[in-house]
């Protein structure tokens, strides 16, 4: 009986033992080194905060209200559209699909596109820009990065084994009293062109862009397409928020440039698109021996990306199409109701004194932080940078959440931004006025 | 072609060329071949060299004539069950399901997922840190790889093979090392169950550079459940050189009478390395859901979850949730012959038995799966001659389009599923899917009493 006591008492320890310290299950290496120093992410961090502290969310981008009822219904639509509609379908896009995309955007890009030669649906915009860097850049490849950038590009250079380059866009009027637009921050023709290497592959831009605002005007792109031909390289052009222009702005695609058509990879985004994140569909349209090397990608990554939700987004689309240019066209309708809630919002943070950058185009806006004093004793992030700290201290002393915009610098330039943060206003009045609330609140002298 | 190549012609000439082509209204056609020179630079990636082939897209397209009765692609003609579509448009109908949900697995689905594989598995399975929802389970198998394969590493694949699983491991810069199943010698099967992996074979498979095998019970395309002295018997060398196991159980929940599904991971000394993979389309008959998961020990999972975060960041949210409130009604009634898990196994049981005799009426020898959906036919006693076909494709490759050609009956060619040196073991063989109407099955059989 002590022999099985004994027995008992040190089995356990051994069990107690190994949950502490789990063994090592291999001498060598368990994870591939591509997953080496791409395993922080700013959005699981903050997602997983604002699911914490439940704070008023101008965090992440997403809308808190519903998407248009008619894209709603098309997706039901779809999903009673018989057995089909829940079996794979076609691959690189479904058929219904591709074909609207292709209609609907030869216009406006101004060369025919071919549905199923110049069309990859993929699984959200995400996915679409995963599949052109693994596609198309290689190990020792330089990509140029415009910052400040969507932050997955810079984990996805890294994946693939090629060097970023980063370019900060900057405002041309240093302080000054008058509101800041996002079309003062510029890039710099030369500083551009020295980024320019024999290894240069492709160059990554993002407009309107996220989380500036920026909406990249025709002779802006002109000089990034002049040098994309001179050097021979690609253009990966992140356009999810397209539709979403303000004051008169116009968004330009880039592969509508001479030139540019057979060199880019326009991305696209259904989720941004018609206001529902969740489907996440998304394209890549570009010219076919481009778009062929991502179909290799994608059939050898997810293959199929879910039937109805095409379906429903080509309906749409459809729907859009007829509507264009139209009062009832969602496309107008969208930026119109944010442009009102864009103003609220600049007006809200310049009246407790904060400075604004007015986006002229997306659904951010970020803003310059500097001038607010506050004692950000939070041990648990000290050795972060100072927006970061400041986000996390906002989330969990002011109950407001927003995202840290060094997280969208390289870490070279990080700490020359680290006085900004993004605030996303495709939010319900009800979320922006107790955003406004909070931050009234926190602008009276007693509450610091 | 490879990328890191520049071409001689210098870029200001092409720039000079370009106003040129933009004057011209056909700017498409002209262009071409300056056009398709100038960005030739621009070919495809070392990462993806010859991984551009693919069999589904060949006979996806021959297969698509409305008037081929259509045996081969594995996806369902039968409906999918109400419940789970309703639980789908009700989904939708809330607004913030349209959303962004967590990356790594909306919590609904994570916590049905932990809730029914905990029960399977009999251990507590932390929703959290222990499973990863994917875009089908091929978004599965493709995180595994990516995050757990690397140049110098070597897969061991078991043939036939889902077909994607080589270009995974070749992509992921890992190289694959193939062992057939074989019938014992001198017999020829009739059922799945009489194929077997040599046990000596299988363990010189192994070596230092072994990071992971793949196996996938029930087997596509043979239908062999594999039993619990064989897993062990891989388990065993597994554990021997230290290597992981991607275990690919797709149809779990779709094994016939007097069988029975056994999970690696449940052996001893397997779950610290062992991923398993799973299907919400082959779970509930919705392939075209594209959801799937990996379920795992944490120090295995996270790094699945940190290639996710990078590939594709989230799954669709209505569908996940639609899956979540499939799974729970399901895990309740697990055990129960109302439980879907179970009722499509006897649903296709039926189906199977039907297929089978009418495969063997028209002269053909159907091999009995225990397991999975298909069935493989051995074409040999209908001796067809396809000398007039002239390309150098393997015999089954050939039957098959001609079948389709000549007969409207599809099926897919099992020599697809293997290597090279493993073609002449099947080349007679096609694969059928049965998990089809009864309006289906009658125009195959249809055809098939019409064979000659």
């Amino acid at each position: 009986m002590g022999i099985l006591i004994r027995n008992l008492v040190t089995a356990s320890q051994c069990t107690a033992a190994l949950r502490k310290f789990p063994k090592k299950i291999m001498s060598r290496r368990l994870n591939a080194s591509r997953t080496e120093g791409v395993d922080k992410n700013v959005w699981v961090e903050f997602t997983q905060m604002a699911a914490e502290y439940n704070p008023v969310n101008l965090g992440q981008g997403f809308p808190d209200f519903a998407p248009p009822q008619y894209i709603q219904d098309a997706f039901c639509e779809a999903l009673r559209g018989g057995p089909s509609m829940h079996q794979y379908t076609r691959a690189f896009g479904h058929p219904r699909l591709v074909n609207s995309l292709a209609k609907f955007f030869s216009g406006i890009v101004g060369h025919h596109i071919d549905p199923m030669e110049d069309v990859l649906v993929t699984v959200g915009a995400y996915q679409a820009l995963y599949c052109a860097f693994q596609a198309l850049v290689d190990e020792g490849d330089e990509v140029i990065i415009v910052e400040p950038f969507f932050d997955c590009y810079q984990p996805m250079v890294k994946m693939v084994g090629g060097k970023a380059v980063y370019i900060p866009l900057r405002p041309k009027v240093e302080g000054g009293d008058g509101a800041m637009s996002s079309g003062d921050w510029v890039l710099s023709a030369d500083e551009l062109a020295s980024k320019f290497t024999p290894r240069t592959k492709a160059i990554v831009i993002n407009t309107p862009n996220n989380p500036l605002g920026k909406v990249y005007k025709r002779e802006e792109l002109q000089v990034i397409a002049d040098l994309c031909i001179k050097h021979d390289v690609l253009c990966f052009s992140d356009e999810v928020y397209e539709w979403l222009t303000y004051d008169g702005a116009k968004h330009v695609k880039i592969a509508s440039l001479p030139g540019m058509w057979e060199r880019t990879v326009t991305v696209g985004s259904a989720g941004k698109t018609f206001s529902a994140t969740g489907w996440k569909v998304g394209w890549a349209i570009g010219d076919g021996p481009l778009l062929k090397h991502m179909k290799t990608i994608h059939q050898n990554c997810v293959y199929h990306c879910a039937t109805a939700a095409q379906e429903a987004v080509a309906r749409g689309f459809e729907r859009e199409l007829e509507l264009f240019g139209s009062s009832e066209s969602y496309f107008r309708q969208l930026p119109a109701t944010l442009n009102r809630k864009r103003e609220k919002l600049a007006m809200c943070l310049e009246s407790v004194g904060l400075k604004p950058i007015m986006p002229q185009g997306g659904y951010f806006m970020i803003t310059d932080i500097s001038s607010v004093e506050v004692d950000l004793n939070d041990p648990s992030t000290k050795d972060e940078s100072y927006d970061f700290r400041f986000v996390k201290w906002l989330i969990k002393e002011k109950g407001l959440a927003t995202i840290p915009v060094s997280a969208f610098f390289s870490p070279e330039h990080g700490k020359d931004f680290d006085k900004y943060i993004r605030f996303c206003f495709i939010k319900e009045d009800s979320t922006l006025d107790a955003a406004e609330a909070i931050l009234r609140k926190w602008n009276t002298p007693h509450d610091v | 072609m490879n990328a890191s190549f520049s071409f001689s012609f210098s870029a200001m000439s092409v720039a000079k060329l370009l106003p040129l082509c933009s004057r011209f209204a056909f700017r498409r056609s002209v262009c071409t071949s300056q056009c398709t020179a100038m960005v030739s630079r621009h070919g495809n990636t070392k990462r993806i060299q010859g991984l551009d082939k693919n069999v589904w897209v060949a006979f996806t397209a021959m297969a698509a004539d409305p008037s081929v009765v259509n045996l081969g692609q594995g996806f369902p003609d039968i409906s999918l069950p109400p419940y789970i579509k309703d639980a789908l448009v009700q989904a939708v109908s809330v607004d913030k399901l349209n959303q962004y949900t967590r990356g790594f697995g909306h919590p609904p689905l994570v916590k049905a997922l932990s809730q029914v594989y905990g029960k399977v598995c009999g251990r507590p399975i932390d929703h959290l840190k222990e499973v990863v929802v994917t875009i089908g389970a091929y978004g599965s198998l493709f995180n595994s790889m990516q995050a757990l394969v690397e140049e110098g590493d070597e897969v061991i694949i078991i043939e036939p093979f889902y077909d994607c699983y080589v270009p995974m491991v070749r992509m992921a810069g890992g190289k694959p090392v193939l062992i057939p199943l074989r019938p014992k010698s001198g017999q020829k099967p009739t059922t799945s169950a009489e194929w077997f992996l040599d046990p000596e074979e299988l363990a010189s498979k192994f070596n230092s550079k072994t990071k992971a095998i793949l196996i996938n019970t029930p087997h596509n395309p043979i239908g062999k459940v594999f039993t619990k002295e064989e897993l062990q018997m891989i388990a065993d060398l597994c554990i021997k050189h230290d290597t992981l196991c991607f275990s690919d159980e797709v149809y779990e929940w779709i094994v016939y009478r007097g069988h029975q599904h056994i999970k690696i991971a449940t052996l001893p000394g397997m779950w610290d390395r062992t991923i398993t993979i799973g299907s919400a389309g082959k779970t509930f008959s919705v392939t075209g859901w594209k959801l799937g998961w990996s379920i795992g020990p944490e120090h295995l999972i996270r790094h699945l979850q940190t290639v996710m975060q990078n590939t594709l960041y989230t799954c669709p949210t209505p569908l996940q949730e639609a899956v979540a409130q499939g799974l729970l009604l399901n895990c309740e009634l697990m055990g129960r012959p109302e439980c879907y898990f179970t009722s499509l196994g006897e649903e296709l049981e039926v189906k199977r038995d039907r297929l089978a005799a009418i495969l063997r009426e028209a002269g053909l020898s159907p091999i009995i799966p225990e397991g999975g959906y298909f069935m493989l036919a051995d074409i040999t006693p209908l001796s067809q001659d396809l000398s007039h076909m002239a390309s150098d494709e393997a015999y089954d490759y050939k039957f098959v389009k001609w079948m389709i050609k000549e007969k409207k009956l599809a099926a897919i060619p099992v020599t697809a599923f293997v290597g090279e040196e493993s073609t002449k073991a099947f080349d007679k063989y096609i694969r059928l899917c049965f998990i089809k109407r009864d309006e289906t099955l009658d125009a195959a059989e249809a055809i098939l009493k019409n064979w000659n």
